[in-house]
């Protein structure tokens, strides 16, 4: 009760995955009834191809693979507005973070550049338990093929004692393995 | 106070100053901090954009270090106060998740203690009143604009300590440090986080606007909590000012910065130095700007009263001229009313008043310039000199005017009455009131001499009985 629409999945496949997503965002697609309100607000709203208001409404009518597939997912900024500001409680940021995840997982990546920046720098937690700037700049520039990209921003940084070339490293490196580890293969799940 | 600390990756890297002015606002403010031993990366953005259970995982596990000391934790990053404040919530609320976490960090966590910010600790945990009284050196004349940005705010329920919309705790600070902050609308707008390093074309015009907006509203600086804020407000200033072919000469500091500034630190020890923006030269140029509002100010209020007294003044000269006017009137009245026995008094009390207020001892020393060879020794002739122009001034008075026409009236009603007042002898008083009757001019003369100066009047009295005496005695010989 109290769902402004009742859409449902087409297939069985896709009703399960969009069950899946829905509880790891903790919130219901069909609660939105498409005021507009989140993109409205979006502060990266002008650089998407779909606002958020119309990722909802792609989920609302299964069309998850168009979903998954937008620049939309991987502009949003996860700033929250939306959320905060939805009228009937739809964590939209929430939703954008579970479709960014799954996209991942299915391998269908639009924007390469945030995810490239996201790989590196989880692998600079997972090495040392701390991020590593100096290793991010540099891994991310040499994945996306801009070598001197940013480079305005890295010496300027080490000058300012701002950029340690070194890694920090702490001592329990091994725990912080063991978390990804587990994390990324969860027993039960 | 005591509390276990989290300085997260970027204040040890890129907010290295950030983490030195924590320390030092700790120290002024009388909290101990303890660092959380051999904490770890909290994950940040890259964290629960890729897995949400290392997303919880890898902050839970200094919460958990931290839950062993018993305190509470102060992450000043907000990107990790938020993933923090995050983690904490799921534990609390979702049972199954927690028994995940404590698996997967292979700890115990149960959510017992809580993160503070920076802002929640020193609005709600020490109190504005405390610090009012630790700073030394007010930030006056400095306008700023307070950015939260999001992860401080957002979402509501896990962050809560103030407004999502407008929140006022950087506000409240800045003004008890001495400062101006700015109404803005950009507040809680988004930088664009990582997007500048991973969607220039996106995040440089997020960090844009955001500088945009503040020099709009008036703002001279920016204040920030966030070490990513501060990355994209700062440090990728020229590539902004590039991309939108634009100087945008505006300072950014961290809001602990500039606690410790005025409560005494100079800006070199707690890193100011080190901003990609010089930040150095505005917080010089404040104590001089300072004295020039402070003197600007000085000088409006000076002015202000100096009209404020000429106002007075021109209000009780106006309330002197209405009292004057109401004798005078009061005269005519009774001179109306046919009462002649007091017409004149009061028309001679008007006159008293007159003289009470300089201009009609004004007039009599006038008169006595003319005839400085008889009362000279009284009226020094400088005086008498100086008196003449306020003579004049005072006869052009309308009230005066006013007072005379009233005993003209009186002269015409009951000439014999009026003429008893200046001639004692009643024989001569009649032939007085009988010259006088009926000729204007006599009539005018009289009662201006009588309301000016009352000795010339019965003089002139006696005159023209004298006058009129012979008259008849010629026509009386011819």
């Amino acid at each position: 009760m109290g769902n402004a629409l009742q859409l449902l999945p087409a297939t069985q496949s896709d009703r399960a995955l969009l069950k899946h997503l829905e509880e790891e965002a903790g919130t219901e697609v069909n609660l939105c009834y498409q005021c507009g309100k989140c993109s409205a607000g979006c502060p990266v709203g002008f650089a998407m191809d779909q606002t958020p208001r119309q990722v909802i409404r792609l989920l609302q009518l299964g069309l998850l693979e168009e979903a998954l597939s937008t620049e939309s997912i991987w502009i949003c900024a996860s700033c929250e507005t939306c959320s905060a500001r939805c009228p009937r409680g739809v964590d939209i940021a929430s939703l954008m973070d579970a479709l960014r995840r799954e996209a991942l997982k299915q391998g269908r990546i639009t924007d390469r550049k945030v995810a490239v920046f996201n790989r590196a720098f989880l692998s600079g937690v997972k090495n040392f338990g701390r991020t590593y700037e100096a290793g991010l700049l540099l891994q991310h520039n040499l994945f996306t093929g801009q070598l001197f990209k940013d480079a305005e921003l890295g010496l300027p940084m080490m000058q300012k004692g701002k950029l340690s070339f070194f890694p920090e490293k702490i001592k329990g490196r091994e725990a912080i393995k063991k978390i990804f580890e587990r994390a990324e293969n969860p027993g039960g799940e | 106070m005591k509390l276990a600390y989290y300085p997260g990756c970027s204040l040890d890297g890129s907010a290295i100053e950030y983490g030195l002015s924590t320390k030092r606002t700790a120290e002024l403010l009388g909290v101990e901090l303890l660092e959380i031993e051999d904490w770890n990366c909290c994950g940040a953005t890259s964290g629960h954009n890729t897995n949400k259970l290392l997303s919880l995982a890898l902050p839970a596990r200094n919460l958990a270090l931290a839950e062993k000391t018993g305190l509470d934790v102060l992450a000043p990053c907000a990107a990790c106060y938020n993933r923090f404040r995050n983690t904490e919530h799921v534990v609390r609320h979702d049972r199954k998740m927690q028994e995940k976490i404590t698996a997967v960090i292979e700890m115990d966590y149960a959510a017992s203690n809580q993160t503070l910010s920076i802002l929640e600790l020193i609005v709600n945990k020490v109190g504005l009143e405390k610090l009012r009284e630790k700073v030394s050196q007010p930030l006056k004349a400095m306008k700023a604009a307070c950015y939260y940005g999001c992860l401080l705010v957002r979402p509501q329920e896990h962050t809560g300590f103030d407004d999502n919309e407008d929140p006022r705790s950087m506000d409240l600070i800045m003004q008890a440090l001495g400062a101006e902050s700015v109404e803005w609308s950009f507040k809680t707008e988004c930088c664009g986080a990582a997007l500048a390093t991973s969607r220039p074309d996106v995040g440089y015009r997020m960090i844009y606007e955001v500088i945009r907006n503040a020099r709009e509203a008036g703002a001279e600086c920016l204040v920030t909590a966030c070490p990513l804020c501060m990355m994209n407000l700062d440090m990728r200033r020229r590539g902004v000012e590039k991309a939108f072919n634009q100087r945008l000469d505006i300072p950014v500091y961290y809001i602990t910065e500039l606690l410790a500034i005025a409560c005494g630190d100079s800006p070199r020890d707690v890193g100011v130095h080190r901003h990609f923006v010089e930040a150095e030269s505005y917080l010089a140029s404040l104590p001089e700007k300072a004295a020039r509002i402070e003197a600007e100010e000085a000088a409006r209020l000076e002015a202000e009263q100096a009209k404020k007294a000429a106002r007075a003044a021109q209000a009780k000269k106006a309330a002197q001229d209405k009292a004057k006017k109401k004798e005078a009137s009061e005269a005519e009245a009774m001179a109306k009313a046919g009462d002649e026995k007091k017409a004149a008094p009061a028309a001679e009390a008007a006159a008293k008043a007159e003289t009470k207020e300089k201009a009609a001892p004004a007039v009599e020393a006038a008169a006595t310039l003319a005839e400085v060879g008889d009362k000279g020794s009284k009226a020094a002739p400088t005086q008498a000199q100086a008196a003449a122009p306020a003579a004049a001034e005072a006869v052009d008075d309308g009230a005066l005017q006013k007072k005379i026409t009233a005993m003209i009236k009186a002269w015409e009603k009951s000439p014999e009455k009026v003429a008893a007042r200046l001639i004692e002898d009643e024989e001569r008083a009649a032939i007085l009131a009988q010259v006088v009757s009926g000729d204007e001019k006599k009539t005018a003369r009289l009662a201006e001499l009588m309301i000016t100066d009352k000795d010339k009047a019965a003089k002139a009295a006696e005159a023209f009985v004298t006058g009129e005496l012979k008259k008849r005695q010629k026509a009386q010989e011819s």
